[in-house]
């Protein structure tokens, strides 16, 4: 029997769950457990410069693996600061386990010095939070963290620490619990069999079929089971943003992603069809546009592994709940041998689908002439083109982050790295520091703009401390772009507080750390810069590369339309 | 439509909080609402009473099910039910109103248990519309103060709501 305190059960538990890093920072509520991790080398903890960008490091390796983050704070501020990190996983439900340090429990409800009840701050934020009552169950209640965190919709959990449940005096038995049983949580691990077959008989009549498929796909590792069954019924298929690579980009039958910012040919395809098979998707208002509109003559199949996503804004004829993995393969079964009723009436709806391809080819932007400013979208084409569309993406919030999601193209899962539900600025550097570390030898690139890299930008020294190689390719318009972009269309051109004045120079300000800067401001500069960018997989280097402020994201759709209600550039729509 | 949902969940600090919270997170409301651990201690039982539409009420269902501490719930609206709740009254029982009261409460079979020279104080038991209506009755008498418990209920006949 081993005995061992509080703050050393969380250091070997962390060591036998296998995680690798931890992000966090110090402070009096949690110095036991720093204590405990600096007498280990197992994990290995990355001292951040702010917990918010703890929180979003974890998430962006969470995405990038699909194995939990996790974050370790201290108490009061130092968990306040991580609220907006555990907010973003939550909307995006990405497994994360924040370990947070807590004032003595006598006390607690005193208003002592750092403490505050962040159990209650992030109740509506969680997927579930626990408070540590006793060390003893230290080692139990990590293991349900990480089990809570990990299955059925994954999310991110809370654990409060009491600073005197990790106090290096009293110790208790410590067993690594293998397994966990809760009566009260018991996620699906397959859909209803009938209603799938109902879902399959509906799929094979179809005329107009379309896959509409969502974040639930990749976290749900399904995207091979999904691409096998989409390849086998030859139907097209649109991702959501956070669906986007689990279906390969570059094959014809993908029409890209959909809703406001997507593309043409998805918001027409789904508009017009006859049956709308969604998997991991969860009808979000920034995809259906107006629900009372949407997609008129569909009938609706329904695949979520959470009861609560279906029927929650746009009514499922077939819905199963099930995890997208094996409810596609029980799909697959059923589909293989089998013919569908009508090959012509499918071979006309691809012709219609080519047609709308064919509609909106060049006019979504204009590329620069030599000499000109640069368009951002050309940009993010040059950069899929040098990094091959293999490299890991990750965005921050506003125009660039559609124009990296737009002209990157995606053929894996897990690539592009953005916070789609929360939409939380700040986040994609923090974001791309995370998966380097976790995946060393491949390319990671944050594509951002000049304003969310300084809600952020403080993690250069993080970088600098642990040698993070990431690229960061700063799409510098001056301005706050998508406020801007709104406030162009719906404002009359009032700029109220979207552009930027007293910007820093980033090229001395990215020199102070060490790291290499390289302006960009013409065509003829940016795929040589790209190059030198990329030449070192290890060094950090930033772009900042200046690009047409005026410039705005379309497609976009028409607020309270259907989903074909488009602008597609500033004088054309639908 | 009114609906009285019952709820089998963990008895752990915080659980009762996140029920609440969801109700207010996710714009749901709360009629009544009633709490207490069961012969299992570490079960509590919950029911709350809710108006929405059948879409509305779905959802509150599938998140209350969501919920890591929510063991299992019930919606006793979709059958055949007892809904009971209790309601303490203080009136005040002066003169010829003194009799009244005792009157007025025999008729709804309730019970005075509690007496001072100027006022009764009244228990009765039953759904919530007898209970209004006691309180109607009560009104010009000249009511004092209410306690009531908010609903709580069982299903009728063999269905059992346990683990």
């Amino acid at each position: 029997m081993e005995l061992l305190s509080g703050a050393d059960m969380i250091a070997r538990f962390l060591q036998d769950e296998g995680v690798e890093y931890i992000y966090g920072y110090p402070g009096g509520a949690a110095l036991h457990i720093y204590d405990a991790l600096f007498r280990q080398d197992k994990v290995k903890h990355i001292l951040v410069r702010h917990e918010q960008a703890a929180t979003h490091a974890a998430d962006g390796f969470a995405r990038a693996s699909g194995k939990p983050g996790c974050v370790l704070v201290t108490s009061g501020p130092g968990a306040t600061n991580a609220v907006t990190g555990i907010a973003t996983a939550y909307m995006d439900s990405i497994p994360l386990v924040v370990l947070c340090g807590q004032v003595m429990s006598h006390l607690i409800g005193d208003d002592a010095f750092q403490e505050t009840d962040i159990v209650g701050v992030t109740r509506p934020i969680v997927k579930h939070s626990f408070a540590i009552r006793h060390p003893s169950e230290i080692p139990e209640v990590l293991k349900k963290a990480f089990y809570l965190a990990a299955t059925g919709r994954p999310g991110p959990v809370v654990v409060d620490i009491p600073k005197d449940m990790t106090a290096p005096t009293e110790r208790y038995e410590y067993v690594y619990p293998k397994k966990i049983k809760m009566r009260s949580y018991n996620p699906v691990t397959r859909g209803h069999a009938g209603q799938i077959k109902k879902a399959v008989e509906l799929m094979l009549k179809a005329k107009r079929p379309v896959f509409y498929t969502g974040g639930g796909v990749v976290t749900g590792k399904a995207s091979e089971g999904l691409t096998d069954l989409v390849k086998q019924l030859g139907f097209p298929i649109t991702t959501t943003l956070m669906g986007i690579g689990a279906y390969p980009q570059s094959d014809k039958q993908c029409l890209g992603w959909l809703g406001m910012h997507g593309s043409y040919e998805s918001n027409m395809a789904m508009h017009h069809a006859d049956l709308i098979i969604a998997i991991g998707a969860r009808f979000d208002d920034r995809v259906t546009n107006n629900t009372s509109k949407f997609c008129p003559t569909a009938k609706i199949i329904h695949v979520d592994v959470d009861p609560s996503s279906i029927s929650k804004t746009v009514r499922a004829d077939v819905p199963i709940v099930g995890p997208s993995s094996s409810v596609i393969n029980e799909m697959i079964s059923l589909v293989q041998g089998k013919s569908i009723a009508s090959p012509e009436a499918l071979t006309d709806w691809w012709k219609q689908i080519d047609t709308w391809r064919a509609e909106r080819e060049g006019k979504l932007y204009e590329p620069s002439k030599p000499g000109e400013v640069l368009k951002p979208q050309e940009v993010v084409e040059a950069l899929c083109r040098v990094t091959r569309g293999e490299a890991y993406v990750t965005t921050d919030v506003g125009q660039h982050q559609m124009f990296a999601a737009q002209y990157y193209k995606f053929d894996k899962p897990n690539r592009l790295i953005t916070s789609g539900g929360l939409g939380t600025m700040g986040f994609g550097f923090p974001a791309a520091m995370g998966i380097k570390q976790n995946f060393p030898d491949d390319d990671v690139v944050c594509v951002t703009g000049e304003g969310s890299f300084q809600m952020m930008m403080q993690e250069l020294s993080t970088c600098k401390q642990y040698g993070v190689g990431v690229k960061i390719v700063n799409l510098n318009n001056a301005s706050l772009g998508m406020v801007r972009q709104w406030q162009d269309l719906n404002y009359k051109s009032r700029h109220a507080h979207s552009y930027m004045e007293s910007l820093p120079d980033f090229h001395m300000l990215i020199e102070a750390y060490g790291f290499t800067a390289i302006t960009v401001n013409t065509i003829d500069e940016l795929e040589p810069a790209l190059e030198r960018a990329f030449a070192n997989k290890h060094e950090l280097v930033f772009l900042d590369v200046k690009v047409d402020p005026f410039e705005h994201v379309y497609p976009m759709q028409v607020p309270l339309g259907s989903m074909r209600d488009m602008l597609l550039s500033k004088t054309e729509r639908t | 439509m009114r609906h009285i949902i019952s709820i089998l969940m963990e008895n752990e600090p915080g659980a009762l909080s996140r029920v609440v919270g969801l109700f207010s997170q996710r714009n749901f409301n709360i009629e009544t609402l009633n709490v207490a651990p069961t012969e299992d201690p570490s079960l509590s039982r919950l029911t709350v009473t809710t108006i929405g539409d059948d879409r509305v009420i779905e959802q509150i269902t599938k998140h209350l099910n969501k919920l890591i501490d929510v063991v299992k719930l019930v919606d006793l609206t979709e059958g055949n039910h007892i809904e009971r709740e209790l309601m303490l009254v203080k009136v005040k029982a002066l003169g010829a109103a003194r009799d009244e009261v005792k009157r007025t409460a025999d008729i709804f079979r309730a019970q005075v248990v509690d007496v001072t020279p100027s006022l009764y104080t009244v228990q009765i038991t039953g759904d919530a519309t007898k209970l209004d209506a006691f309180l109607n009755a009560m009104a010009p008498l000249g009511i004092l103060e209410v306690a009531r418990t908010g609903v709580s209920g069982i299903a009728r006949g063999d269905k059992v709501l346990s683990l």
